[in-house]
């Protein structure tokens, strides 16, 4: 980082008002003129090593990305998260040093594209063809034979399912399409999706509880 | 999938409890990765968002990255 981030400095801002060095960086940014630009060219090269670290992590799960690839992503990735910070300085509160915050903009946008980047092209599974993989996880015959019961009615339940709770189900919790694939490809949210994907959870686990299968029902 | 099934049902119902949505979970993911690296406890001090973390594996990701941006050097992150 270019400023302070010490454990002294992280326990400082959770304690209540932004550390200093916080303090600077907003005042700095908000300004205007060449220490405005001073500012915002060190936040864009802090927001590409953080986007480059984020899409180092995720490289060996996509081989088929070239280097190329990878640092134009983590350029993208900087350069809409700076917007972003720009366009919310005023939503930091200093409940964690500012370095910390303007990070995690960097990060959620760098791993979002690579996920994005790695689908493209993909076909999302909508299939429920992993069922039958799940049942013969079980050790036992018995254990097996009370996994087709559970399997069963859950299958059975994600039938009754409205087109687009069954939709994201199977998708995301079923074939773990990332999320933010999927709502790219539906033109929604993350956010929105993911309300989707626990409201149909909800409703799963009430159908199965109501069944007496051992499965508890969602705690509010 | 592997695993006990009865497991693994349970992970595809994702979090028995209440949890935070992606936006919120996204507005504290900073400060809830600062309470763990000073050892304060975060999970009790925000139940809500460990339970997002084990039910959303994208917000699962970006936790687990910002966490381990700040573990590598904290003064300087990347």
């Amino acid at each position: 980082m270019t400023t302070e981030s010490s454990g002294s400095g992280v326990a400082a801002s959770i304690a209540g008002s932004p550390d200093t060095a916080s303090q600077a960086w907003v005042a700095r940014l908000s300004c205007s003129g060449p220490e405005r630009e001073a500012a915002v060219t060190e936040l864009h090269a802090l927001l590409l090593r953080a986007a480059r670290f984020e899409i180092r992590r995720r490289r060996a799960a996509f081989p088929q990305l070239s280097g190329a690839d990878l640092d134009d992503l983590a350029w993208q990735s900087a350069d809409d998260a700076l917007m972003s910070i720009l366009r919310r300085l005023g939503d930091f509160r200093g409940d964690s040093q500012f370095t910390t915050w303007a990070c995690k903009f960097a990060i959620v946008e760098a791993g979002a594209k690579v996920r994005r980047h790695a689908w493209r092209g993909r076909e999302v599974p909508l299939t429920q063809g992993l069922w039958a993989a799940v049942a013969d996880d079980a050790p036992s015959p018995h254990q097996h034979a009370e996994a087709q019961d559970l399997l069963r009615a859950l299958r059975e339940e994600v039938g009754l399912l409205t087109g687009r709770q069954r939709q994201v189900f199977v998708a995301v919790a079923l074939n773990d399409v990332p999320i933010d694939v999927l709502a790219e490809r539906l033109n929604t949210t993350r956010g929105a999706l993911y309300k989707t994907l626990h409201d149909t959870r909800r409703k799963l686990r009430a159908a199965l509880a109501a069944r007496g299968l051992g499965i508890e029902g969602q705690r509010r | 999938m592997p695993g006990d099934p009865r497991r693994t049902v349970e992970h595809l119902l994702g979090p028995v409890g209440p949890e935070l949505g992606c936006d919120e979970c996204f507005e504290a993911l900073d400060t809830y990765v600062e309470l763990e690296l000073t050892g304060a406890p975060a999970d009790a001090q925000m139940p809500l968002m460990r339970a997002h973390l084990a039910g959303c594996s994208a917000c699962r990701e970006d936790h687990d990255s910002l966490l381990a941006m700040l573990l590598a050097d904290p003064g300087e992150p990347a």
